[in-house]
């Protein structure tokens, strides 16, 4: 037992993506309001958000901007600054979750004005009318 | 314009005409035709360009911006993508024809907005067979994903829910993808899929390489509709607008299978994934289970377009197990199953375009008698069902013929008889389609009365590409071989 805690501990940053992974799956698949779903599907992108900056970070490490010139000399040890090309990736990831959330939110607007709910039950019931 | 540059022009025509149609479609009507066929008939030339440099010189790789890869983005064009953007091209131009009758009737005042996201989606497809770079994937997969998502949403009634739950489905794919990206390059410090394919084998790191390989697997599983994962598809492609049907469902399924092979062949290379027994005879069981209950499945529908989104889940089977058998017959015939599926699929799709264009509806019952109303059109039906089942001189017969040879080979008994199984189901199908378009009457010999001889053909507009198409299966089917020797075969790697 306090090898696992130790372990979590220790990692926690992953576990936190683990936990905030599951939630998401969770509210995607079992929950019955859409707008739920598409809460769980924000909480799932962002979690592997968080997946990704966590790899990128270093202990004691700096930021990333160095000098140029130092830079070109080769003087500088790699290991004393974060990697910021998984921060990069997420800047993309990020906009890539808001287009679909935007198209996901101008779908469900949609949905509302056609059965005049968003319980996925009711809809149901509507269409099988 | 330089001609060796010519494949990122292929892309960019379509996405700036895509701005262009937005603009000056939303003053005038008269815009949108010449921009959209007119940019798509430079990719279809273009690409054919790059088809024939690719073939005579060899892969030609591209930078981005010129930062040099590992660290910037590559384009790499080898024989299957130059296989892959002559495909998307010809499919996305005879579609196109097609759709611009159909959005016309179906969403007047809208066109411009349709024909926005139609081309977007197109130059997306066109980044997914030339990109090099694995984020750089993801994210034109959801550039494709987002227009799809869109262009279905425009549909009538039901539509918009079964877009939401593409969406819902689509970006569970799209993030295991990239989480299996990410995976990888905690694994190698590169996204450049060379040098994954250079640095991976030279780790010892068998768990966490399994891990990232199941991830994006079922990443694009999701997005393929591959059996288990499939629910989202029937729904989303048959309740879509007639015009982005014909578009989405020859193009995205395959795409995305490309995409499969391209992962396995140049990023994790044949000999990691294929050493996994428990991923090889999993996905092959998978893909036998798929074409089955996607062909019986099938058997149950009473609308011919919900009928051909089974079809397709069966298909996908078909190739996603042919990738798996791990021989050369099999990959040979996964890959050539792309290029057939899509011309077929399409063919079908145009016939369901022109149908419901005419009278509305590509019910069974409404299809009683419509040999007489619209011979040219079923005549094509006919063809493309042929090439379907798999009959001889039809181009669908020859990758079947790969499939099943790969399939004796590998001793997987299961695929083979999955694949005559479904062949024999499509032809029962097909069959009783024809049947009732030609003989006219169901069995309890209800009438209906628009079962009316009297000739009422679709529109040239549609009828062209279509006769196109269905011209296209039979001399696929005839120049087989050559497209296997001078394409495919470049591509099965050493050692199959």
């Amino acid at each position: 037992m306090e090898i696992f805690i130790d372990e979590v501990v220790a990692k926690y940053n992953y576990w936190i993506y683990v936990v905030l992974m599951m939630i998401g799956f969770y509210a995607m698949i079992g929950k019955r309001n859409l707008v739920k779903k598409l809460l769980g599907m924000n909480i799932f992108q962002t979690s592997i958000i968080l997946f990704f900056v966590s790899t990128g970070v270093k202990k004691g490490g700096s930021i990333p901007i160095v000098d140029k010139y130092a830079g070109l000399a080769g003087t500088i040890d790699a290991s004393t600054i974060d990697n910021p090309l998984p921060h990069v990736l997420m800047l993309t990831a990020i906009v890539v979750g808001v287009s679909v959330t935007g198209v996901a939110l101008a779908v469900l607007q949609r949905i509302y004005k056609e059965y005049g709910t968003l319980e996925e039950d009711e809809i149901l019931e509507k269409t099988q009318r | 314009m330089n001609a060796t540059n010519l494949h990122v022009f292929v892309l960019i025509v379509p996405l700036l005409s895509a701005l262009a149609v937005n603009l000056l479609g939303h003053r005038s009507r008269q815009w949108i035709a010449p921009l959209v066929l007119g940019s798509l008939a430079f990719s279809v030339f273009g690409s054919l360009v790059v088809m024939a440099r690719v073939i005579t010189h060899g892969t030609i790789s591209y930078t981005v911006g010129n930062w040099q890869p590992p660290f910037g983005i590559e384009l790499v064009i080898d024989p299957l993508s130059a296989l892959m953007m002559v495909l998307i091209a010809v499919v996305a131009l005879l579609a196109s024809f097609s759709a611009l009758k159909s959005v016309e009737q179906e969403l007047p005042g809208r066109e411009h907005l349709f024909f926005t996201l139609y081309l977007i989606l197109i130059a997306g497809l066109f980044g997914l067979v030339l990109t090099g770079d694995a984020f750089n994937l993801y994210v034109l997969l959801e550039i494709t994903s987002i227009t799809t998502y869109g262009l279905i949403a425009m549909g009538r009634g039901r539509a918009a829910l079964s877009s939401f739950n593409y969406i819902i489905m689509g970006t569970i794919g799209a993030c295991f993808y990239l989480l299996g990206t990410g995976y990888l390059y905690i694994l190698t410090g590169t996204l450049n899929m060379a040098d994954i394919a250079r640095i991976l084998p030279t780790l010892n790191a068998p768990v966490a390489t399994a891990t990232a390989i199941a991830f994006v697997l079922v990443g694009l599983w999701i997005k393929m509709a591959f059996f288990p994962l499939h629910s989202w598809l029937p729904n989303a492609y048959s309740q879509a607008p007639t015009g982005a049907g014909t578009l989405i469902a020859p193009l995205m399924t395959k795409v995305t299978v490309y995409l499969m092979v391209r992962v396995i062949l140049s990023m994790y290379t044949p000999a990691l994934v294929f050493t996994h027994e428990w991923i090889t005879r999993g996905a092959i069981w998978a893909a036998s289970l798929a074409i089955i209950c996607g062909s019986v499945i099938a058997l149950g529908q009473k609308d011919l377009r919900r009928m051909l989104t089974y079809i397709i889940v069966a298909e996908v089977g078909y190739m996603v197990g042919g990738i798996f058998l791990a021989n050369a017959d099999g990959l040979t015939g996964s890959i050539l199953h792309i290029v057939n599926d899509a011309l077929m699929t399409l063919c079908l799709f145009l016939v369901v375009a022109a149908i419901i264009y005419r009278q509305g509806s590509v019910s069974l019952v409404s299809l009683q008698g419509i040999f007489h109303r619209m011979p040219i059109t079923m005549a094509a039906f006919t063809l493309g069902a042929f090439a379907m089942i798999g009959v001889p001189p039809t181009c669908g017969f020859f990758s079947k013929w790969y499939l099943i040879l790969g399939g004796i080979e590998a001793g997987h008994w299961e695929f083979v008889i999955a694949l005559v199984a479904s062949s024999l189901i499509n032809a029962v199908l097909f069959f009783r389609i024809i049947e009732l378009a030609y003989f006219g009457s169901l069995a309890d010999g209800e009438h209906h009365e628009h079962a009316a001889t009297e000739r009422h053909e679709a529109p040239w507009w549609m009828l062209k590409p279509l006769v196109l198409t269905a011209a296209l299966l039979i001399v696929v089917g005839l120049s087989t071989g050559p497209l296997v020797d001078n394409v495919i075969r470049l591509m099965i790697p050493a050692g199959f």
